[in-house]
């Protein structure tokens, strides 16, 4: 077997509000990162141009420059997170933060499946939901939540709970840590078969 | 590549099927997949395999590593084929590539297809260029094919009636390894495109729009198949900037059934089957349209008889308005989070609600990219500026999508019509459509752009870019401002 996902099961943690719809990958990790030959080393540039000057100094009033969300866990945003580029290193820059979980009414296909590879949790919340969980969070700096992939279930101290739908594979590799390439690789006369039909060499 | 390559490969509708299943009509799209699965588990998404698989020097270099950190291999070189195009300077190709760090992932992509045996087309190749561009041209891409690349412009091959759509690196390693991707179906989705484009409206104001109708993620989940008569009318180089949009407004992948214009720009090319071999897979492809009865999960209609050139005012693609429109005002939002969106977007662009498009002062012009830098777009962009000059405001670069593009364009003559007007005349690349290379606007320059992105910063921190079409951008690189083609033109 190759290279495991990083198995995902449970997380509690400060909870980051970025109240945007549409954020795009270049946003979450612009261009100048890409020209890197590494899969480490991206969380100092997350969100490069919204949370630093031209200069390199933090902007303080970027929500993730502020002290309470430095060390999120979980970030909550709007709809079709993640949209444009596919580029991967959105992923992983968000996990190379610290970001174990994001909650939003909708994720981009692409960067979703991303999401998955890396073992980043997409969560699908309704508007209402995430309205609630975004006045929370800004009513009270430092709110936590739950979220919980076996239970399939995001939850705080205070008694909220919201369950959440997830696709049954997905959930099952993320659980366990199974990665793609190796359960295709559990297919390989499959592929002979398919390929051996078409007059392909294995 | 072997002789069993890309030409011969793809047998679509050929798969056994059940006879409930074959009496069923079922979508082009469907057609494609259907004849793709290599394994079906209950419950799970389908293993479905790839047929061409373009890679490029950006978003392939960890999933090479991975492959030798786990002492595997590339299952299929031969469907397999690498280009540089995201990174590489668009200045002279004799002189070095200065970023130290670009040149590495060059470097890297260079090792990486001789210690795996892949088709490469580097720097310095004469058929080099933007992997959507390069494809269709040497034939790679065909009508049936599942296509993938790490790059989300893979829609473009859709054009051809191919299923092709983009991927993570984490994939890229899986179809390097494997061949196969663990896919879940996407929901079909209808566009039919009625009525007729005027003179000087063109595929790209036909997707803005329909972007715009669609939203950004109207889309999502979705395979987008466009039909209809102006579809229809389309070249394939007019399908293709169509089909490239279709990421833009969050769908998978968007596709045209092939046609007599597909198989006639496929014949010839130097990866295409040739002489009766070429006729019988025609025959072949053109079982590949949906058939009569068939469903879509969603069907939404647009008549482009009236249709406006098109301008993005802000900083998504869905931001659209006519080029006789204005720049909108947010309190006119549906929602909060749209109210939002769009100032945030107008205080980005530096923009005031009610600005007349037309009086908006444009500091540069960027005609390129996969969406349209082929020959036809710089054709129509060349007919614009001949003989005439770009205004003394505006800085205009053209950027062919593929070294070939350019070759032909110089024979006709093309470039010597942009340098006579004042545009700069560079190599192939993605170029300023990203700027990972050394091409980018500065803070708050001003672009009309061919390019299929106005994300804040995509074009260089704190550029402003309004995406229009080839013969848009030539006109405004001349006025210093967005006009209405359908009225200069005829001035």
């Amino acid at each position: 077997m190759g290279v495991q996902v990083k198995p995902f099961s449970r997380v509690t943690g400060p909870v980051a509000p970025l109240d945007r719809v549409d954020v795009d990958t270049d946003q979450i990790i612009p261009k100048q990162f890409l020209k890197r030959i590494e899969k480490t080393g991206y969380g100092d540039f997350l969100f490069y141009d919204w949370r630093f000057q031209t200069n390199g100094s933090p902007k303080p009033s970027f929500v993730l420059n502020r002290k309470e969300y430095r060390s999120a866990a979980i970030l909550l945003t709007g709809r079709n997170f993640g949209c444009g580029s596919s580029r991967e290193h959105a992923a992983w820059a968000l996990c190379q933060f610290g970001i174990r979980a994001i909650i939003a009414p909708s994720f981009a296909d692409i960067f979703q499946s991303n999401c998955f590879q890396n073992g980043l949790l997409p969560v699908t919340l309704p508007n209402k939901v995430l309205r609630f969980l975004m006045d929370q969070v800004n009513s009270a700096p430092g709110y936590r939540l739950t979220v919980d992939l076996k239970e399939c279930l995001v939850s705080d101290e205070a008694g909220f709970e919201a369950s959440f739908e997830i696709d049954s594979f997905r959930r099952k590799c993320l659980l366990e840590g199974l990665d793609d390439i190796g359960l295709a690789l559990r297919h390989l006369d499959e592929i002979r078969v398919f390929e051996e039909a078409r007059g392909l060499a294995g | 590549m072997s002789s069993a390559g890309m030409g011969s490969t793809s047998h679509p509708g050929e798969t056994a099927q059940t006879e409930m299943e074959a009496a069923r009509p079922r979508t082009l799209f469907e057609k494609i997949w259907d004849a793709h699965v290599v394994h079906r588990p209950e419950g799970r998404p389908d293993l479905l395999y790839v047929d061409l698989h373009l890679v490029h020097e950006v978003t392939s270099p960890q999933a090479f590593e991975g492959l030798r950190r786990a002492g595997r291999t590339v299952r299929q070189p031969g469907l397999t084929v690498a280009t540089v195009d995201h990174n590489v300077p668009t200045w002279p190709r004799s002189l070095p590539v200065r970023d130290d760090v670009a040149r590495r992932q060059i470097e890297i992509l260079e090792k990486n297809v001789d210690e795996f045996a892949i088709t490469f087309y580097g720097m310095d190749h004469a058929r080099q260029g933007i992997v959507h561009v390069m494809g269709p041209e040497l034939g790679y891409t065909q009508p049936g094919m599942t296509i993938v690349c790490g790059d989300s412009h893979t829609a473009t091959h859709g054009a051809f009636g191919s299923l092709a759509f983009g991927i993570g690196t984490s994939q890229v390693e899986q179809v390097l390894v494997t061949q196969c991707l663990w896919m879940d179906k996407p929901r079909t989705l209808k566009v039919d495109v009625q009525g007729s484009l005027s003179l000087g409206v063109t595929a790209k104001d036909l997707i803005l729009s329909i972007i715009g109708v669609l939203g950004v993620d109207g889309g999502r989940g979705h395979v987008i198949e466009y039909t209809g008569k102006a579809v229809r009318s389309l070249s394939m180089e007019g399908r293709m900037t169509v089909c490239n949009m279709s990421i833009e407004a969050g769908a998978r992948a968007g596709m045209i059934a092939p046609d007599e214009t597909t198989f006639e720009y496929v014949r010839g090319r130097e990866y295409a089957p040739r002489g009766d071999a070429f006729e019988s897979v025609v025959a072949r492809w053109k079982t590949l349209v949906s058939d009569p009865g068939a469903e879509y999960d969603r069907v939404v209609t647009v008549d482009v008889s009236n249709l406006a050139p098109t301008v993005t005012w802000g900083t998504n693609p869905g931001m659209v308005v006519p080029v006789t429109g204005r720049v909108p005002d947010p309190n006119d939002a549906a929602n909060r989070s749209d109210r939002e969106a769009a100032s945030n977007a107008l205080k980005y662009m530096g923009l005031v609600p009610g600005t007349p498009m037309q009086e908006i002062p444009l500091d540069r012009v960027f005609i390129g990219s996969c969406t349209n830098a082929r020959l036809e777009d710089l054709r129509s962009a060349a007919e614009i500026v001949r003989g005439r000059k770009v205004h003394p405001d505006v800085r205009g670069m053209v950027v062919p999508g593929s070294t070939s593009v350019k070759r032909e364009a110089e024979r006709e003559g093309i470039d010597r019509v942009f340098t006579d007007a004042g545009f700069e005349w560079r190599e192939a690349g993605c170029s300023m459509c990203l700027g990972m290379n050394p091409d980018i606007l500065g803070p708050e320059e001003r672009c009309a752009s061919t390019s299929n992105r106005n994300f804040e910063g995509r074009q260089g921190r704190g550029g402003r870019t309004h995406l229009v079409s080839p013969p848009m951008a030539a006109a405004a690189a001349v006025e210093g401002h967005f006009v209405d083609i359908r009225r200069w033109e005829s001035r």
